[in-house]
């Protein structure tokens, strides 16, 4: 593993992504549901709206380092509130 | 009619995923390590948090790269696109012509990538080229290696030899798939052609339209090889897209860890117009079937 240079923050970083998908998979295994048409427009299934939040996430993130530049923590304030919106308008 | 969706089929893709994993996530999450890290060789790392992000979004090379990509894809599609669809229109719609207008139109679609831009500089050499030589008897001045238009005009028309068909293709598979009622009808109303094209031809090849038009934003935003054999990058930085900076970054200059921010953020932003392209094509297929 040494090649792969890890670090303690992006082993959390990926355990926390790994855990999230492990819990979506169960709970679409649980509970199976049907899709349904949010402000986008389109069907979303919880998945879907998941893959919304992360890659959301990401990119708000990078908007918050370029713009704002400091306190990198509270972009993660802003992504919960955007996943809080996702998972219940898209 | 909503049907309950069963998620459990995911598992039977499990070897897949196995396979993906070796050949794409774990480099990709190598790449997020080597992101956060600085290294002079050796594999020897050193913790730099998100400076190399920090760095990149304030980099002009990376933006004017970026805006060179913008551009490309954006001159591309908008010769690609219309000249695809003038194509599918003007050939012939049966019979052995349109067998062959088809088999010819996908040649070009089956060339590598590099011989591609191997016919195309030597294509365009002033010395041994017919193009350059030609344009040159002419007495265009015209020099790919020297002069940033005559680099630009190569690049874009080599993209367009190399893919238009294949808007033209789409295109045509379209307009295939509209029944003859639609144009006895516009007969009997006296439609004109372009009456024709705009209200029948055109919303019907629109979900066609749509997948050519990601496909080849999201292809020429990855284009590498073409536009590195011909120009390789230059004159200058001129014709430098995003895959080329990356590479002369990561490869040249062995900045591993400003190079793994770029393409992690280059990878976003195909991520995103992937998801887009993948949305769009189910959309369809939704409304279709």
């Amino acid at each position: 593993m040494d090649w792969m240079a890890w670090t303690w923050p992006t082993a959390i970083f990926f355990i926390v992504i790994a855990c999230t998908l492990i819990t979506f998979t169960f709970l679409a295994i649980k509970f199976p549901e049907t899709p349904r048409r949010g402000v986008l427009g389109m069907e979303t299934t919880r998945g879907d709206r998941l893959f919304i939040t992360l890659l959301g996430s990401a990119f708000l993130n990078l908007a918050w380092l370029g713009i704002v530049g400091a306190n990198q923590p509270y972009a993660l304030i802003v992504c919960l509130v955007y996943a809080v919106a996702v998972f219940r308008w898209v | 009619m909503n049907k309950t969706v069963n998620q459990k089929a995911w598992f039977l893709v499990l070897p897949v995923l196995l396979l993906v994993a070796f050949s794409a996530v774990i480099p990709l999450m190598t790449v997020v390590n080597y992101s956060v890290q600085d290294t002079f060789g050796q594999n020897q790392f050193f913790w730099a948090g998100l400076e190399w992000f920090e760095e990149m979004l304030d980099s002009d090379r990376m933006w004017t790269a970026l805006g060179r990509q913008l551009m490309f894809s954006g001159i591309i599609l908008a010769i690609e696109v219309p000249l695809g669809i003038f194509v599918a229109l003007n050939m012939p719609k049966s019979g052995f012509w349109s067998s062959f207008c088809l088999v010819l139109m996908s040649l070009p679609l089956l060339i590598p990538w590099n011989v591609v831009g191997t016919i195309w500089q030597i294509f365009g050499r002033v010395d041994i080229g017919l193009l350059g030589h030609t344009l040159d008897a002419l007495g265009i001045s015209y020099n790919y290696t020297q002069d940033t238009i005559a680099a630009w005009a190569t690049i874009v028309v080599m993209d367009v030899w190399h893919w238009t068909s294949l808007v033209a293709l789409l295109a045509f598979a379209g307009l295939k798939s509209i029944p003859d009622a639609y144009y006895q009808a516009a007969k009997i109303d006296q439609a004109s052609r372009w009456a024709v094209f705009r209200f029948i031809e055109l919303p019907k090849m629109a979900g066609v339209l749509m997948i050519a038009i990601l496909l080849r934003f999201m292809d020429s935003f990855m284009i590498y090889t073409e536009p590195f054999v011909v120009t390789g990058g230059g004159p200058g930085n001129a014709t430098t897209l995003l895959s080329i900076d990356l590479v002369k970054m990561a490869l040249g200059q062995f900045d591993l860890g400003p190079a793994a921010a770029f393409s992690l953020m280059y990878f976003l932003v195909i991520l995103l117009i992937s998801w887009v392209f993948y949305t769009v094509m189910t959309t369809i297929d939704a409304k279709e079937g």
